[in-house]
């Protein structure tokens, strides 16, 4: 490969994030462009490039967030500065940077102001607060406002975000977000309120019967002493214990399937990636929690961040991995602080490394940030993305446990599912297995937002019905429906309260558990213009890989559009336009996003009776 | 990709290739059915092989037979049973036992509607069958309404040897692929960009001139819509000049180098109109450099 980097410099700035990252070059040859005055005698027998530099493609990312960190966007300098020192081509680097919604190519303000406009936020009168912070900040004020996609905060919606970018990187969040508030978070993001703890978010909090959301409000996420005082790595403890084999044995015992979405049994997934004949084993969690409507995982990772540590370790151990990632959406700085923090712990305290709890067993977790794509929680795409390339997902089979990240066997989970391997191992799969049903075991996280009382992420055994869960949230006087399942779910009408909250309960009604959203709209919420909103989600969040999908969305959101002033008989031409289209995107497209991007739209015609 | 490993279609593979190139070894038959029919084919075919084989017409816009199947097109949708989607005939592998459907209502309702959502956003004027296909399937492009949103991308021409014109790209990912790792290795394009508005640029979205390409063309070798062509086929399409029943084709060897690829002329009223090459030829696969592809003026230089 004979790669061709032009000869745009980057600033010193540039220069320094991108060296922050990578250390120095090691050579005048990996200087930035025309800059080869300082060439030593060294230099004249180094080969540029070579294998050491590509096999650190995966740093691509990292180095792009580096440059957008400190200098707020990247400039042709800094990126070509990034491609020579990785041995990158620039096309590739620039098809990624421009991939990501939270980049920029184009030189903008230092000050990004992320105001989410999703359903939950929606529902809370989101318009009005952008429109009020737009008007607040004009051209001329050095904030950018970006209309954004679910920010995760949606317990505290209206949502903001602010990033400014600089050394170090500031950022502020205001939640439940007035145009004050919003306009303070951006233009002083250092004297803005502090975020309230992850406990507020889970108003069950403290109650004796919780078991995955036990510790959080009552440990100091900082703390592993805390942790370890309520019950921390004893899972882990008792993993080395029974061995690798028969940990993915209580796993399997235990029945946990997938919270993601997919309800995949993980003990299989587990299983089939320990015996794979080629090494090394990866692990990976997913942390890329972007479906409208949910923030359990944020909560988990803000609220009990060692609990996640501990599961992936244990993962780790069972599928004979010795390398951890760990992909965490780019909006949630506050969990992204405490993750490091908490690895940087258990690292210092023999917890991770060479020699996990002087059991001879190394792992550690290396943290990736997502850049804003909702498709890098797509788990092939989330692969590709660690790897440096374009987040598209990957056509399957080959499967990830065969290949998966860097070719390699790899188990992947969601936070939710591996903080599940804790309670299995230090309650045994016996007594996990008798939480919850038959089929669906063990308890499960429901993220509850939307017109209830109260908000917030509720845990309940597999089972409890659907009005049970809205009865402890509070709901609204003249409930018209529920989104079950987020954007990727389906609307239940408020006389199906009685869908009991289970795998086999939510299929047989006809709708999905998905990843565990429950968003209640009452009377007063538009039903067209927030279908329009899922919509235009999915048109944005395309990652554009294939037909169905790229253009099938954007033909979606034109009909729905027109549906805003349609109903009745006007209706009925683009509701077969939208049946036809939708059935070609479920059976068409190459990954979950494209299948699934008409499933609430159509249960809100089909059930909800919506344009009749 | 070597001759050993690419994919043989069907009935005799053995045969396809003169005895210069090492013969594949031996391989297992799988047995599966298509349509209801019981087919036998080399282990590693993909079904869309077996269906050609079978003489089955199946479709096909981003599949390449010198490229990696990319599979982003999806008009090739077959049904597999036990498959809760469609399944993509160009890259499934056969499996042994597997029963395929290609022409049931599901899989020809899916590939309907890919072909209109293909043709209601870009210029399938120039994709060859594409009319065809169209007309097959009952796609009707013009039902998603006069406001529906197309590329509308002005074509880009800023060198003397080939022209870009995104309004007819279907973002197949053939030319990215040819120009990356499978073939050129120029890395010089890539995809930028993300869903509708993804599109296929050079670094920092710059000219032509001002990028890694090396103008070797198999760009446009690859490309399946003519999005990618010639400046001369597109300034003869300009004039209403291009006209392929008059053109005739003559296969030679290109005498830059000692390498001996296959250069195949287009030739019309008796001028070079572009150069493409065989990719069944066993040393180039279709590939050619600079100036095998675009150095033919002397050929016609009278004075």
């Amino acid at each position: 490969m004979d790669l061709h980097f032009g000869d745009s410099k980057p600033t010193d700035e540039e220069r320094a994030a991108v060296d922050a990252l990578l250390g120095p070059p090691e050579s005048a040859w990996e200087a930035p462009a025309g800059e080869w005055v300082d060439r030593s005698a060294d230099d004249l027998r180094w080969a540029r490039g070579g294998r050491p530099a590509r096999d650190r493609r995966d740093l691509l990312l990292p180095g792009l967030h580096a440059i957008n960190d400190r200098v707020g966007w990247i400039s042709d300098g800094a990126l070509d500065y990034l491609c020579r020192r990785l041995t990158v081509p620039p096309a590739e680097a620039y098809g990624v940077a421009t991939f990501y919604a939270m980049f920029s190519v184009r030189p903008r303000p230092a000050t990004v102001l992320h105001v989410c406009t999703d359903l939950a936020c929606a529902a809370h009168g989101a318009a009005e607060v952008c429109a009020g912070i737009e008007q607040r900040l004009g051209a001329g004020s050095g904030v950018h406002i970006e209309r954004s996609p679910c920010l995760g905060l949606c317990e505290r919606a209206p949502a903001a975000l602010a990033v400014r970018a600089g050394d170090p990187v500031r950022t502020a969040v205001a939640a439940p977000a007035t145009v004050e508030s919003a306009v303070l978070a951006a233009t002083s993001p250092d004297s803005a309120d502090e975020e309230p703890p992850a406990s507020l978010a889970v108003p069950q909090a403290g109650d004796p019967s919780l078991v995955l959301l036990s510790r959080v409000g009552v440990v100091d996420p900082a703390s592993l002493d805390d942790y370890r005082a309520e019950g921390g790595y004893t899972a882990l403890r008792r993993a080395f214990d029974i061995g690798p084999a028969q940990v993915i044995r209580e796993v399997t015992d235990a029945g946990l399937v997938g919270r993601g979405g997919a309800a995949f049994p993980t003990g299989r997934k587990w299983q089939a990636t320990a015996s794979q004949p080629d090494h090394p084993h990866y692990v990976v969690c997913n942390a890329d929690e972007s479906e409208p409507g949910t923030f359990k995982d944020r909560v988990i990772m803000e609220g009990d961040p060692y609990s996640l540590i501990e599961s992936m370790t244990i993962a780790g151990y069972a599928v004979g991995a010795h390398h951890g990632y760990l992909y965490l959406r780019g909006e949630y700085p506050r969990a992204l602080a405490r993750l490091e923090h908490a690895i940087a712990q258990a690292r210092s305290r023999g917890l991770l490394g060479d020699d996990v709890m002087g059991q001879g067993y190394a792992f550690d977790i290396e943290i990736r940030r997502g850049a804003g794509a909702y498709i890098c929680g797509e788990e092939t795409a989330l692969f590709n993305s660690i790897e440096g390339f374009r987040g598209e997902p990957r056509s399957k089979p080959p499967f990830p446990v065969e290949k998966g990240l860097f070719g390699k066997p790899t188990a992947e989970n969601n936070v939710e599912t591996l903080v599940n391997v804790l309670p299995i191992l230090t309650m045994g799969a016996q007594a996990y297995a008798a939480i919850g049903t038959q089929k669906s075991t063990g308890p499960k996280l429901f993220c509850v937002s939307g017109s209830v009382a109260r908000p917030g992420i509720y845990e309940l055994p597999f089972g409890a019905t659907l009005g049970e869960l809205l009865e402890l949230a509070g709901p609204p006087e003249k409930l018209r429906a529920v989104l079950l399942g987020g954007a990727a779910g389906g609307f239940v009408r408020a006389d199906e309260l009685d869908i009991p909250l289970t795998f086999e309960g939510t299929r047989e009604a006809g709708t999905t558990l998905g990843s565990g959203v429950v968003l209640a709209l009452d009377d007063t919420v538009p039903l067209p213009r927030i279908l329009l909103r899922i919509a235009e989600f999915f048109r944005d969040e395309s990652c554009g890989q294939c037909v169905p999908c790229r253009v099938g969305t954007v033909r979606q959101e034109e009909a729905l559009t027109r549906l805003l002033e349609r109903a009745g008989a006007e209706a009925e031409d683009d509701i077969a336009l939208l049946r036809e289209v939708g059935r070609a995107m479920r059976d068409a497209s190459i990954c979950g996003l494209g299948q699934t991007a008409w499933n609430a739209v159509e249960s809100a015609i089909d059930r909800l009776g919506a344009y009749a | 990709m070597t001759t050993a490993e690419s994919p043989v279609r069907g009935g005799a593979p053995a045969a396809r290739h003169s005895t210069a190139v090492p013969l594949a070894p031996p391989r297992r038959l799988l047995e599966f059915t298509i349509d209801d029919e019981p087919v036998r084919v080399p282990e590693g075919s993909t079904i869309l092989d077996a269906c050609r084989a079978q003489g089955k017409d199946i479709p096909t816009l981003c599949q390449g037979d010198t490229l990696t199947p990319k599979n982003a097109c999806r008009v090739c949708m077959v049904e597999v049973e036990g498959s809760r989607t469609l399944v993509p005939a160009c890259s499934r592998r056969a499996e042994a036992g597997m029963t395929v459907h290609t022409d049931t209502e599901r899989a020809r309702h899916s590939r309907k509607i890919v072909l209109e959502l293909l043709a209601s956003s870009v210029d399938l004027s120039t994709t060859p069958r594409a009319a065809e296909w169209l007309k097959e399937y009952d796609a009707k492009p013009d039902r998603f309404g006069p406001q529906a949103a197309r590329l509308n991308e002005e074509p880009k021409v800023d060198n003397d040897l080939y022209v870009r014109d995104y309004d007819k790209c279907i973002l197949c990912y053939k030319c990215v692929d040819a120009c990356g790792d499978q073939w050129q290795n120029t890395f010089a394009i890539s995809v930028a960009g993300r869903g509708f508005d993804a599109r296929i640029a050079v670094e920092h979205d710059a000219p032509l001139t001002d990028s890694a390409c090396v103008y070797c063309g198999n760009c446009i070798e690859v490309c399946p819509t003519g999005a990618l062509s010639f400046k001369s086929e597109f300034d003869m399409r300009a004039a209403g000049t291009w006209d392929e029943s008059k053109q005739s084709e003559t296969t030679t060897v290109c005498a830059y180098c000692g390498v001996g690829c296959n250069l195949t002329l287009h030739v019309q009223d008796n001028e070079i109109v572009k150069v493409t090459s065989p990719h069944d030829n066993p040393v180039t696969h279709g590939n050619l450099c600079i100036k095998g592809r675009f150095g033919y003026q002397h050929v016609q230089n009278r004075e």
